[in-house]
């Protein structure tokens, strides 16, 4: 694309490239996200450029690969404009038919589409399906329309019209007033208001400031930042170079990890589109600002989401948090002012100078506005990237959207917030999930994780692994984090293992609150809270480990047995072929027992035992009952006479 | 440079702006608790035996004195039970590593922190880095520095350096409160190339 250097050009070669595409022409859209590339979505591109050329419709018919659409449990996913026909689950062998069916002709192919369990019937287009049908993909709903690499999708679905805005119709400190007046706050974890932020790095004395994009998501099962970083890098620029202007910013980092691939080569093009076209780089739009972002790959640490480590990591250093005050908006990035924000804070600036701070703060909750974007995952039929307004009862996220708990299990509870977030039982499950209630619910928005839980979970073993992450990733600088961390870890897992003593819950107690109160940065002052939450919510299952040696939820090795019940077994052999430590004695026609000894409680026996004979149970906190004498195992049955 | 005045357990402490409270509290005789920190360093606020409550305006918040500075009207506590807790929490979470420090024995009477209350951990390092710190900042040789992270964090000892550096200096051993900067070095010393 040419170099832009009014405003008039950018409007001009909108036109330019909207003149190109006719609306009603078909256009194949095939997820390429981590998501769906996982589940096959390359070969699936390719199989389509392949039809699409050998029957000589490439000039007729407009394929792109985009980023993720979010409906990950699916993919990959296929859309087919104009009509919105979505298919899900597509393989290389569909494409042909597809082709035929649906892009050369008018049909749909009935068996790709969703089903909708609760009225049975399919459906054909993506926004009618309940995942889609409930959200409100005003951020990530650009990643479906564009290609990440290419500007002219971009520029298609409005791209840089809000930079264009900032740049001509308003001063820098009205920028700043619309981004307060929006009332965005960090979508990274802490929640702290944007504008806020962006006038005291305005204000901060010093010519030299720098905007930074945290694209260092590390939180287990989280990808929202990862998706749009992928998916729609221009616009995380376009949010960057906005920021940039109202704070006097003329140099940016976007620091991402390493881990993210397809993150960082789609950042790296993006830059070098809008350099090309005039969108980055030094007077920007003929508007005489300058403005220049570079990629910093960090090398993975989950420390290094906490906004002065990550800064120190920028800076060629150990990647340690260090106290605050001074904020990084005073003294940051080489001791300059810094404006450091999430991804999807980023990607939400633009909306709100095109649309307005009024039309922003009309969807949300009092303290927390706009969208936000949740990564949906655990036991949950519908696995993927959400978009939904703040306050949107947790309730609806889980069954409205997520479709529900697979395999008719009961939800236990929903693990929000990261790591250091906490779970919030199913009793509580209507609650609004904004910034502050989650923070009253004892957990925290954190980036958005949603981890769902079913009632095979154990919630002192949930405690457990999230302690014992945060303790593998806590910098090591402070001893109420490095040490109580440790501490916490080795007390949670012994509880796990059956040797949980009294007095160990009044100890967790202790260590939690001096890493509240003590630590250095947010790490260690939340990480107590997997434990915390869990102890608040699920008392019971921490005092029936400790005190019964029971496990509630069957599910620590440690506390568990498998049994045959000798009534109920039929003798199958089943169970004695898939044991892989040869723990079950038995032989056709003799009752099968398992050696408590040599069983290593992994489950095979339960999972193979056929449902009508349901012969194999799972017992906790109870003697195992004493095998059955070697004499009365053998099966008579009244046919064979004996 | 203007002073700054405040309120240090009731009494009135005047300061140079900038100081930290713990410079003016211990130069008006105050004794505040310390591991990590060492006159001639920058601030680390690594152990958090410094905490202090710090009032301003009506709200009291926990602050790492080493690193905090001082202000006009902060009204500073530096013995509530709630200090006096936390700081015998991190004892005793510390004495896991280094039972027989004496430094840490001392602190351990003053808070009456029990040696025994947490399970007793391998290494006696406490990584307070003034080990690192020194090195880098005062001598500026860097031959002994962090390695991993999180409870797998230890110091040290870079053969390549230290065998051209340490033995004239040694100045380290005498901040550790524990004496494992020596063992570091011997074991360095066993390991590095002749």
């Amino acid at each position: 694309m040419p170099r832009m250097s009014t405003r008039e050009d950018l409007e001009r070669a909108r036109r330019l490239v909207l003149a190109g595409r006719d609306p009603d022409a078909p256009c194949v859209t095939v997820c390429g996200g981590t998501g769906c590339l996982a589940s096959g979505a390359g070969k699936v591109v390719a199989a389509f450029e392949h039809e699409i050329e050998s029957r000589g419709l490439s000039a007729d018919v407009a394929f792109r690969s985009t980023g993720c659409h979010g409906y990950c449990e699916r993919g990959p996913i296929v859309v087919v404009e104009p009509e919105e026909t979505c298919y899900l689950r597509v393989k290389p062998d569909d494409v042909a038919e597809i082709v035929t069916e649906t892009v050369a002709g008018t049909r749909v192919v009935d068996r790709l589409l969703y089903l909708d369990p609760a009225t049975g019937r399919k459906v054909a287009r993506e926004s009618d399906i309940p995942f889609y049908r409930h959200q409100r993909r005003v951020v990530f709903g650009a990643n479906r329309k564009v290609d990440p690499r290419s500007l002219e999708d971009f520029l298609a679905i409005g791209g840089y019209h809000a930079l264009a805005t900032a740049l001509f119709d308003m001063t820098p400190a009205e920028v700043v007033d619309e981004v307060k007046g929006a009332g965005l706050r960090g979508r990274g974890g802490a929640g702290y208001p944007t504008g806020l932020k962006w006038e005291t790095a305005r204000n901060a004395p010093g010519d030299t400031k720098y905007v930074v994009v945290n694209c260092d998501e590390g939180d287990p099962g989280a990808y929202m930042d990862r998706s749009l970083m992928e998916g729609n890098p221009l616009g995380v620029l376009e949010g960057l170079t906005i920021g940039a202007y109202a704070i006097g910013a003329h140099e940016g980092y976007v620091y991402v990890r390493q881990e993210y691939p397809l993150a960082v080569e789609n950042v790296l093009i993006a830059i070098e589109k809008a350099e090309g076209a005039g969108l980055l780089g030094s007077d920007i739009l003929g508007s005489g600002f300058d403005f220049t972002v570079r990629v910093h790959r960090g090398a993975g640490a989950f420390v290094c989401g906490e906004e002065t480590a990550l800064l120190l990591s920028l800076e060629g250093r150990a990647g340690e948090p260090r106290p605050r005050p001074p904020y990084p908006a005073v003294k940051g990035l080489w001791e300059r002012p810094t404006v450091i924000n999430n991804v999807e804070t980023w990607a939400n600036v633009p909306l709100i100078v095109s649309g307005g701070a009024a039309a922003y703060a009309s969807v949300g909750t009092g303290g927390s506005k706009g969208t936000k974007i949740f990564s949906l995952v655990g036991k949950i039929n519908n696995t993927g990237l959400v978009e939904v307004p703040m306050g949107i009862a947790l309730r609806e996220v889980v069954y409205t959207i997520g479709g529900g708990i697979p395999g008719g299990r009961k939800l236990k509870a929903v693990q929000t917030g990261g790591p250091s977030g906490g779970c919030i039982p199913e009793e509580r499950l209507d609650l609004q999930v904004d910034f502050d209630e989650l923070t009253r619910a004892g957990s925290m928005m954190g980036s958005g994780g949603l981890i769902v839980m079913d009632e095979d979970t154990c919630m002192v073993d949930v405690a457990r692994y999230f302690t014992s992450f945060l303790a593998d990733e806590s910098c090591g600088k402070c001893v109420p984090c490095r040490e109580g961390l440790r501490q916490m870890h080795g007390i949670l897992a012994r509880i796990c293992e059956g040797g949980g003593r009294e007095g160990d819950l009044e100890v967790l107690q202790e260590l939690s609150e001096v890493a509240v109160e003590a630590s250095l940065c947010a790490l260690g002052k939340t990480a107590p809270n997997p434990f915390l939450s869990t102890y608040r919510y699920f008392r019971d299952e921490y005092e029936a480990h400790i005190r019964e040696n029971r496990c509630p939820a069957l599910s620590c090795k440690a506390l568990i047995s498998y049994y045959i019940e000798p009534e109920l077994c039929k003798a199958c052999k089943l169970c004695l072929k898939a044991c892989p430590a040869g723990a079950i004695d038995g032989e056709r026609k003799r009752i099968h027992v398992i050696d408590q000894e040599r069983c290593t409680r992994c489950g095979a026996c339960l999972e193979v035992c056929p449902s009508r004979f349901g012969a194999v149970r799972k017992i906790s906190g109870e003697p195992v009952p004493p095998p059955l004498p070697e004499d009365q195992r053998r099966i008579a049955r009244a046919s064979e006479g004996t | 440079m203007s002073q700054i005045r405040m309120l240090v357990d009731g009494r009135e402490v005047v300061s140079d702006e900038g100081a930290t409270v713990l410079e003016a509290a211990r130069s008006a005789g105050i004794t505040i608790p310390t591991l990590c920190h060492h006159d001639l360093l920058q601030p680390y606020g690594g152990c958090r035996l410094c905490i202090v409550e710090a009032e301003t305006g009506g709200r009291v918040a926990l602050v790492a004195s080493c690193v905090h500075q001082v202000q006009d009207n902060l009204v500073v506590r530096t013995r509530t039970e709630r200090v006096d807790r936390i700081r015998r929490t991190l004892l005793e979470l510390l004495l896991a590593h280094a039972p027989e420090s004496p430094q840490l024995q001392e602190l351990a009477a003053t808070y009456g922190a029990d040696r025994n209350r947490f399970e007793q951990q391998a290494s006696f390092c406490v990584i307070c880095g003034l080990c690192v710190r020194y090195c880098a900042e005062v001598k500026g040789k860097h031959a002994v520095g962090f390695v991993d992270r999180g409870t797998r964090k230890e110091i040290c000892f870079v053969p390549e350096i230290a065998v051209m550096e340490c033995a004239t200096c040694l100045e380290c051993f005498p901040l550790c409160p524990t004496s494992y900067a020596q063992a570091a070095y011997v074991l360095m010393k066993g390991l590095a190339p002749r």
